[in-house]
């Protein structure tokens, strides 16, 4: 591990080695807008909405999963990046059935946050308005392909942090579907443990809370860093400090 | 599809294909009487596989599955990564379209790639070596397959090869049919069994590739080019093709040519000899275009048929890529052209990203908006906008060269796209436009 020096946005910031332009801005308090990322889990890419300028080469690249180098220039902030952040946007706004007047996860949403923030106020590209099923076959939760963005947080966080691998894409391209155990209604999965970690972590409203209504589901985020925190201190032995013992995750079900 | 002919000296030099078409590719004896593994004997011999990178780097060979990276760099790479196992890769997925060229290597010189996979185990420090092939290629796992087994029976396979102390096993996987696990990340995933979706690079397969070790990934031409290297040096190797680009290329020539086939030529050849010399020239009209580099690559129009093809004139727009020549006559239209392309990239996407996941269907939608005749001058705006998009925001390569033939159409035909999309007309009368009435609906929708 070496300190690193480079500049986001004209600011000189610094990080270890290993880390990305991702983390190290979040550090310095510079926002990079995300969807798929998920502090605790693996990175993933697909999003595209943390693209970041770097001097010295010709096309933007994403931050979450490019290194930091010495000396480096990046620029989070550009009408160029913002473009591009815009049609990042209208596609997924296109290529589902999001409908945010109908939907769960009004006001709580953060595929619908981050097109407020980018300024996203129309989709130029026609809609693809596919048919998808609702899976209502889980005793406490629901999934809603109409309102699934592949963002592989609820993938990654049941295989990685719950242990359960209920969770798989299967399909190709725009026929890629979230599937539970390789294909089973949710409510069949013999692997599923019902934690609702997948639920509280998607950043839409295709998972949620049975009998939620209209704009009533509200998702809890920060339990993931406490379970990954409450495990390290596990490992090396430690005494909690009174700050975790302060109890912050409550899981309604 | 014409199979080989007798090779031409004024064009063409066989390095690649120097067995493809006179040995039996079922027979070890055949390819022994041929110089078979005399490269890798001496090389077991002389115990020196820093000779192999130093002998690689001086011919300058080039990445032949695409990219062109320079084949000793990536050795030199893997060889010096320090960890305990180490794999070798042949991307032998051939997916790209109109490209035929490692079929025909496996299906006519099997051996020559398992003698070239020993040499690059021993020289990188590997003694496990994957072919990943193309599903499709059922006689090139035939001929493969049996090639490994004779291989292995006469002691150049398996352990303690030839009384040398190096150990190499080699086995055969075959895909299912995905396009995009030719990408090489995506290719290890598949490989390690999980679904063919490219990872972050860096880490390069050379540091981390599969199961986390070091992993040298090449393709089935640039591997079969090391043994004759090794024979007949790297000086004879760089008596042909360019200062940049040494050596030879596998060129596939399809479409509106006479003679449509395989051939080993030179780096810096001009399109327009092997259309004229190799293909016999243009049938069924004048040249319109001709689309290099299979769907990934790009368009070269008439004007451009006397630059030299190789690793280094995408710098003036020309793509080789895979070797493929897709050669169009007049009567051919480019914006029909570029809906089929579109359609095997939506078909072909991972899904894993946005801009290539979604983007290639609306591109895809709006080409053939086009080709209908219900298209709008509005449409052809956002087509060029989200192109570029899409070739700047993708994961993977696949996202990044889908739309270079609508870039490049739209670049060089400008006129023939407003055609279709303000004027409702193919001016080549190829695509079916709807009756104009039709044509304007979408018009009134968007204006509500
Ligand atoms: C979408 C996509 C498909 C690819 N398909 C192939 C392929 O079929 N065969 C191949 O050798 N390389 C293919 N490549 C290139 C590989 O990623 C990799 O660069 C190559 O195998 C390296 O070998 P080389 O250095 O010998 O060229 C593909 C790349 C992309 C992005
Ligand atoms: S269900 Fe939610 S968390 Fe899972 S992939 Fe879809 S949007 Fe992401
Ligand atoms: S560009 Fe994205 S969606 Fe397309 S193949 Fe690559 S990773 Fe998959």
């Amino acid at each position: 591990m070496s300190t690193i020096l480079l500049t986001i946005d004209d600011r000189k910031v610094h990080g270890e080695s290993g880390e990305t332009i991702l983390s190290v801005a979040r550090q310095h308090g510079i926002p990079i807008p995300t969807l798929c990322q998920l502090q605790g889990a693996s990175t993933f890419g697909g999003c595209r909405l943390c693209l970041v300028e770097v001097e010295g080469i010709a096309h933007p690249v994403s931050a979450c999963n490019t290194p930091i180098k010495a000396g480096q220039r990046v620029t989070t902030q550009s009408p160029a990046l913002r473009a591009d952040r815009q049609m990042v946007l209208e596609l997924l706004f296109a290529e589902r059935n999001h409908y945010c007047a109908v939907c769960v996860q009004n006001g709580d949403c953060e595929l619908q946050s981050a097109a407020a923030q980018a300024g996203m106020d129309h989709v130029r590209c026609p809609y693809l308005s596919p048919s998808l099923p609702v899976d209502a076959s889980h005793a406490q939760y629901v999934l809603d392909h109409n309102r699934c963005i592949l963002c592989m947080r609820c993938v990654r966080v049941c295989a990685e942090v719950e242990g359960a691998h209920t969770w798989q894409m299967a399909g190709r391209g725009i026929e890629a579907r979230l599937v539970a155990d390789n294909g089973v209604p949710w409510g069949e999965s013999t692997t599923c443990t019902s934690c609702g970690k997948c639920v509280h972590l998607c950043p839409t409203g295709a998972l949620y809370r049975k009998g939620a209504s209209v704009a009533e589901m509200q998702k809890k985020r920060g339990f993931l860093l406490r379970i990954l925190e409450g495990r390290e201190l596990g490992r090396t032995g430690e005494e909690p400090t009174d700050d975790f013992l302060v109890p912050t995750v409550e899981i309604r079900s | 599809m014409s199979t080989l002919q007798p090779e031409n000296p004024s064009i063409e030099r066989r390095i690649a294909l120097q067995r493809v078409g006179r040995i039996d590719p079922e027979s070890i004896d055949d390819y022994l009487a041929e110089e078979g593994f005399v490269a890798l004997r001496q090389l077991l011999q002389s115990a020196n596989p820093d000779s192999v990178i130093e002998a690689v780097t001086t011919a300058g060979v080039r990445g032949h599955g695409g990219a062109g990276f320079p084949t000793g760099r990536k050795w030199y790479f893997v060889a010096k990564a320090d960890a305990p196992v180490k794999y070798v890769v042949c991307n032998a997925d051939e997916s790209e379209p109109g490209t035929l060229k490692d079929r025909l290597i496996m299906e006519g010189d099997p051996f020559s790639l398992i003698e070239a996979m020993i040499i690059a185990g021993f020289t990188v420090g590997a003694t496990t070596g994957f072919i990943y092939l193309r599903g499709e290629y059922n006689l090139a796992r035939h001929r493969l397959e049996n090639a490994i087994r004779q291989a292995e029976a006469a002691g150049f396979l398996g352990r303690d090869i030839l009384g040398s102390g190096i150990d190499f096993s080699l086995h055969l996987h075959s895909g299912a049919g995905a396009y995009i696990c030719g990408e090489e990340t995506a290719l290890i995933s598949s490989l390690e069994g999980y679904r063919g979706e490219p990872r972050s690079k860096p880490p390069y397969p050379t540091q981390s590739g599969l199961w986390g070790r070091p992993t040298l990934v090449n393709n089935v031409e640039t591997l079969v080019r090391i043994p004759p290297i090794l024979r007949h040096g790297a000086a004879w190797y760089r008596a042909s093709g360019t200062a940049g680009s040494p050596g030879t290329q596998i060129v596939t020539l399809l479409g509106d040519v006479n003679w449509r086939g395989v051939v080993e030529v030179p780096f810096g050849i001009s399109t327009r000899r092997l259309i004229d010399d190799v293909g016999q020239g243009v049938k069924g009209g004048a040249l319109k275009l001709v689309q290099s580099g299979g769907s990934s690559g790009g368009i070269i129009p008439p004007e451009w048929l006397d630059l030299p093809l190789d690793f280094d004139s995408g710098r003036a727009g020309v793509v080789l890529g895979s070797g493929a020549l897709l050669v169009c006559n007049a009567h051919r239209c480019v914006v029909d052209l570029t809906t089929v392309v579109m359609a095997f990239f939506r078909a072909e996407s991972c899904g894993k990203c946005v801009p290539c996941r979604v983007g290639t269907v609306e591109l895809h939608t709006l080409l053939q908006r086009l080709t209908e005749g219900r298209g709008t001058l509005r449409d052809l705006s956002l087509l060029e906008t989200m192109g570029a998009m899409v070739k700047r925001t993708s994961f993977c390569g696949l996202g990044i060269t889908a739309p270079n033939v609508l870039l490049d159409g739209l670049r060089h035909f400008r006129d023939e796209y407003i055609a279709h999309a303000r004027d409702h007309r193919c001016p080549a009368a190829v695509c079916a436009m709807q009756d104009s009435a039709w044509g304007e609906l979408p018009h009134l929708a968007t204006v509500g």
